[in-house]
């Protein structure tokens, strides 16, 4: 019975999903538990920021840049057939702080140290290492998840700050440099509209929440990954998918609540 | 040093998804010695391994570290039994982020608060008994094989365990290397008057160090003795075993269809 067959395969599917759901929340239990060396030791924490956090720098402070040119260059034509072409800087800098920021800057924190976290710890995993350290009475979610969590939990909101930033200064060259927009206009109205509570504060605390959820999937998948070659790289791979999509889904929901007051 | 041995096996057995992989094992490793537990692959050596370590339960049975039943502590009891053991991997597993020196100084660090010139102290010490003093300041990526599992074993030894378990030491390792690490093996459990249980299925090498021998095949424990009554021993296991013949009572062919009928040559 081929019909029997497949909706028993996606019965199995939907409770292997769910499962697994169940797991990574008691992993994630597990690690807010197991938090108190990374702060009690943390040069344990600062060790992995600076492989998390500031070796994603370039490549965040680049596309930021990149993101606010493309930004000035696309707001202006646009803003210029109303005759706003003054409001540019405000157009920038909200949609870089409200959305742009906290979502590229995850997604590319995801793609950059999320499976870079998954397929170390995938491989140490592999080659016995967090077998070892238990062995030794060390907990590998104390000594080796936990400071990569906090890590990323921290790096995020700054990662993301940096990019909204960079952008900010992109629009700038584009668009005042350039183009030719009053720099004082430029300026003054974007101060003038972007709230720091509203906006700013926002916009970080989106970053924080997608940082959680970027550094949990990754790590997870890393500690969960099959213990050989095609384990690591499957986990890899699902690690930035998963994220991209946890990253757009969570925005949804965040920008729904924030901004339109539901 | 009490005449009660370490490590005390009764009538264990494990299943793995219902199918069993132990049955009905006994054994006594005896304090200052060194034991080798040898079989074929997958005739459940690591889990017997697994078990001692209190990474897995066993389906029935009890094992008795030291007078304490391993399965029975909770994580507490287990991290504190485990300080007093010491577990060398099949490949060494040094942590490949830390330096060589970082890797022995790893428990030390993690468990004492000695102060950091006493640990540089005996990490040299622990390196200088394996021979790779001059190694301290590699990192495991540039270690050949034999070294990598010298490195591991000073890491293993690092805090004076009571118990150390070697998962298949031997295991690629060049004739010279086979050599170190099984007088290493040796001089250590004596120096540290620590037991030593030595899960491998290299025979020669193991009949020159090692006090008594457990053999398992399919589960059960076959033979058992000394180095010169296992040599004597005319058990056909054994005998293959140690004379490395390719069939008897472990057969060459998987079971399998009729040879013939499989070649389609015949009805």
């Amino acid at each position: 019975m081929p019909l029997a067959r497949s909706v028993k395969n996606i019965g199995h599917r939907v409770i292997n999903a769910v499962w697994r759901i169940g797991y990574a929340a008691r992993f994630f239990a597990l690690i807010l538990l197991s938090s108190g060396l990374s702060f009690r030791r943390f040069q344990l924490t600062l060790k992995e920021i600076f492989f998390t956090g500031v070796m994603s720098l370039i490549i965040i402070l680049v596309a930021g840049l990149f993101v606010g040119v493309v930004l000035g260059l696309q707001g202006y034509e646009t803003l210029k057939s109303y005759g706003a072409a003054s409001a540019l800087g405000t157009l920038v800098a909200l949609g870089l702080v409200r959305e742009l920021g906290p979502v590229l800057a995850a997604l590319l924190f995801a793609s950059r140290a999320g499976s870079a976290m998954t397929a170390e710890i995938g491989l140490m995993k592999a080659t016995e290492q967090l077998a070892a350290m238990e062995m030794m009475a060390v907990s590998p979610i104390a000594r080796v998840v936990a400071p990569r969590f906090w890590a990323g939990v921290i790096s995020m909101p700054i990662l993301a700050a940096m990019f909204s930033a960079m952008g900010v200064f992109g629009g700038y060259i584009v668009g005042v440099l350039f183009i030719g927009v009053d720099e004082g206009s430029f300026w003054s109205q974007m101060q003038a509209s972007v709230d720091f509570q509203h906006d700013v504060l926002n916009g970080v605390l989106k970053s924080f929440v997608f940082g959680v959820a970027v550094t949990v999937i990754s790590l997870f998948e890393g500690y969960d990954a099959p213990p050989t070659a095609e384990g690591v790289s499957g986990a890899t791979t699902r690690t930035v998918v998963q994220s991209s999509v946890v990253i757009l889904l969570l925005d949804v929901i965040l920008t729904a609540f924030m901004f339109r007051g539901i | 040093m009490s005449a009660q041995p370490l490590v005390e096996i009764r009538d264990v057995n494990f299943s793995y998804d219902s199918r069993p992989i132990l049955k009905g094992i006994n054994m006594t490793f005896h304090r200052g010695k060194v034991i080798a537990v040898m079989g074929g692959s997958g005739c459940g050596k690591t889990t017997l391994f697994r078990l001692i370590g209190g990474a897995i339960k066993p389906t029935r049975g009890e094992i008795k570290i030291d007078g304490q039943t391993i399965h029975d502590l909770d994580q507490k009891g287990l991290y504190a039994m485990r300080r007093k053991m010491g577990v060398l991997f099949q490949f060494g597993a040094l942590f490949t982020d830390m330096s060589v020196y970082d890797n022995v100084a790893f428990q030390m660090r993690e468990h004492t608060d000695l102060p950091e010139e006493m640990i540089h102290d005996l990490v040299m010490m622990k390196l200088h008994a394996v021979g790779l003093r001059g190694t301290h300041a590699l990192m495991p990526a540039e270690l050949s094989g034999g070294m990598a599992r010298r490195v591991a074993l000073a890491r293993t030894v690092a805090l004076d365990p009571m118990l150390i378990l070697y998962d298949e030491p031997f295991a690629g390792l060049d004739p010279i290397s086979l050599t170190v690490v099984g007088n290493s093996i040796r001089r250590l459990n004596n120096a540290l008057g620590a037991t030593s249980v030595v899960v491998t299925h290299d025979v020669q090498e193991s009949l020159k160090i090692v006090d008594y021998i457990y053999f398992i095949a399919d589960g059960v424990i076959v033979a058992e003795g000394t180095p010169a009554e296992i040599h004597a021993s005319d058990k056909p296991f054994v005998h293959q075993f140690v004379h490395g013949e390719m069939d008897g009572p472990v057969p060459f062919h998987y079971p399998g269809g009729d040879y013939k009928r499989d070649l389609g040559v015949s009805a």
